[in-house]
């Protein structure tokens, strides 16, 4: 009973402080009498929602197309790199450093090479969506994997264990939990990359939009297409939250610190 | 509990038995199961070598339960690791069955001071987890996980009184409670050797000597060879049918010495003047071993 008591205190909380923030701006834009070219009212913002509705929704399937396509192909190489590299002490020794100095290549930068290579258009956004997802999915996998306790090795090798049978029996669902701490920060970030892929280079998709909707000077609908975003991001987010609870529950039974 | 013993019989299907018989001409009873031939480790390179284990030679006979003790750092778990096979000697050999390490595959056991259940696994899982991975039985796991597999864990289970503990997680259960499940794990798919690093190192005194009492058990049911190490030197001579006594790093065996109490032998009896007499020797030859003097200084653990 505590629990639920406790479970609504907390989320009516942050439905509370959502909607304060929602408010607070409306007032101070009436208030302060800031134009809706600058700062447009959440009113207004979704008024313009509705309106467009018909023209933003092949927009908005867009961009949720290409993300998910680009973070599907970015979950499946990380988790084949994270397994090869976390499998071997070697491979991750070797590999790490450089794993390392990628991922601090801000990925969106790649993206007039893919326009190079691929043209305009959707390839060059899920392909940005792929690999920007795939660094921290590999770097959590391979830590999952690597950071078995060598008792528990131990215990399995004297079984005669396989690696293969030590891979599927205990690395695998014991990196689980990593992964999918690694699942919901790189599906936003799948999103990051898609959506500056069309914006730099595409015309179709949320990205898009906003870019064509601020040359006419059509704020809103510049907010509108932020609002999307932020609805199908928390939305994936979300969805990746139900399903690790689902998959790793044991795992939060006791401490285990996920980067 | 003899009759539950039985119940867990039904080991004896055909792979196992086959096994067993295919093991039996190796096992020569003219030589030891397990043999250390002037085996010694070092750990390292250069100037950080670290020899953690002298020139030792061992004999260890099937059925034996060797209680291994000695001072911290000599070179116990790295005894233990070379008969698992989860090291090689620096030097010398270590036999199995008459044949070199590898070469006989026999079935082990492992259980640690720490429990290593799977934290995602069911008890119950976690105790078939060997099922899972060992010839024959892995071939046989898909088939039988559901009925004869799950009823001989839970028989286990019952064993170590954790009936009913089945479908609980290893969070759920008290440390104690990990130890027992882990214990089956380490006896689930009948090993012909059990290696066991401290396995009540961690519990309370209580608990600890419950489950030397089911260990005695569960031994005599089966005449498993045991390799036990441990600190308790109480629990070396109540477990033990031999005790060995290492010296501190670099490690090698001082004393070697049967224990005759006869068996099952109980908690009173370790409070009789023979038991604690020999408790009272093992001592002096650890103290020995460290080169102290027996007074316990301050911070000198
Ligand atoms: N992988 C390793 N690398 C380097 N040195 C090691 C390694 N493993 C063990 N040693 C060293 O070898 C010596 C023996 O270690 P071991 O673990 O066998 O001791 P032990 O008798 O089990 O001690 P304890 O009773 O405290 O568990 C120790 O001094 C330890 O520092
Ligand atoms: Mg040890």
């Amino acid at each position: 009973m505590d629990g639920i008591m406790d479970l609504v205190r907390r989320k009516s909380a942050s439905i509370a402080l959502i909607i304060g923030v929602f408010v607070f701006w409306e007032l101070a834009c009436l208030v302060g009498g800031i134009s809706d070219i600058v700062l447009p009212r959440p009113t207004q913002i979704i008024a313009s929602l509705i309106e467009y509705w018909p023209a933003i929704q092949p927009h908005a399937a867009q961009t949720l197309f290409t993300t998910l396509v680009g973070f599907a192909i970015g979950v499946v190489i990380g988790i084949l790199f994270g397994v090869g590299i976390g499998s071997s002490r070697l491979a991750y020794d070797t590999a790490y450093p450089l794993l390392v100095g990628i991922s601090s290549i801000p990925k969106v930068a790649v993206v007039p090479i893919f326009v190079l290579w691929f043209g305009a258009g959707t390839v060059p956004a899920i392909l940005t969506a792929a690999i920007i997802s795939i660094f921290p999915i590999v770097v959590n996998v391979a830590t999952g994997i690597a950071t078995v306790e060598p008792e528990l090795e131990d215990v399995m090798k004297t079984l005669k264990a396989s690696k293969w049978d030590i891979l599927w029996n205990v690395s695998l669902p014991r990196s689980m939990p990593y992964f999918f701490a690694s699942l919901k920060v790189a599906v936003t970030l799948a999103f990051v990359g898609s959506v500056v892929a069309e914006t730099v280079a595409s015309n179709r998709g949320i990205g898009n939009m906003m870019m064509v909707a601020s040359s006419t000077f059509n704020v809103p609908l510049v907010f509108a297409g932020l609002f999307i975003l932020a609805g199908l991001g928390v939305g994936l987010y979300a969805l990746f939250s139900i399903a690790e609870s689902r998959v790793t529950g044991w795992a939060h039974r006791k401490d285990l610190a996920v980067t | 509990m003899s009759l539950a013993l039985a119940a867990v019989a039904p080991v004896h299907d055909d792979d196992a038995a086959a096994h067993k018989s295919g093991m039996s001409p190796l096992v020569s009873h003219t030589r030891p199961f397990i043999e250390f031939e002037k085996v010694s480790v070092r750990f390292g390179k250069g100037d950080r070598q670290v020899q953690a284990l002298a020139e030792t030679s061992l004999s260890i006979h099937e059925g034996d339960f060797v209680a291994l003790v000695g001072p911290s750092g000599c070179g116990k778990s790295t005894l233990l690791k070379l008969v698992g096979d989860l090291l090689k000697p620096s030097t010398g050999h270590v036999f199995v069955g008459g044949r070199e390490l590898g070469a006989t595959p026999i079935r082990i056991g492992m259980a640690y001071q720490n429990s290593t259940l799977l934290p995602w696994l069911t008890i119950r899982d976690n105790v078939m987890l060997p099922l899972k991975i060992v010839p024959p039985f892995r071939s046989q796991f898909r088939a039988k996980r559901r009925g004869e597999f799950r009823d001989r864990a839970e028989a286990l289970l019952a064993q170590v009184g954790l009936a009913g503990f089945g479908d609980k997680f290893p969070w759920q259960l008290s440390g104690g409670m990990m130890q027992r499940a882990n214990l089956c794990r380490a006896l689930v798919h009948e090993p012909d050797l059990l290696l066991l690093d401290e396995p009540f190192g961690a519990l309370d005194q209580f608990t600890r000597e419950e489950l030397w009492q089911i260990m005695q058990e569960l031994w005599m049911a089966k005449k498993t060879t045991v390799l036990l190490v441990t600190h308790d030197l109480r629990e070396a001579a109540f477990l033990g049918n031999r005790i060995c006594v290492m010296s501190a790093r670099p490690g090698r065996i001082l004393d070697d010495s049967p224990v005759s109490f006869a068996r099952p032998r109980t908690i009173d009896m370790t409070y009789e003047p023979d038991f604690v007499a020999l408790n009272q020797q093992l001592r002096r030859l650890i103290v020995e071993a460290r080169g102290g003097t027996g007074i316990v200084q301050a911070g000198g653990h």
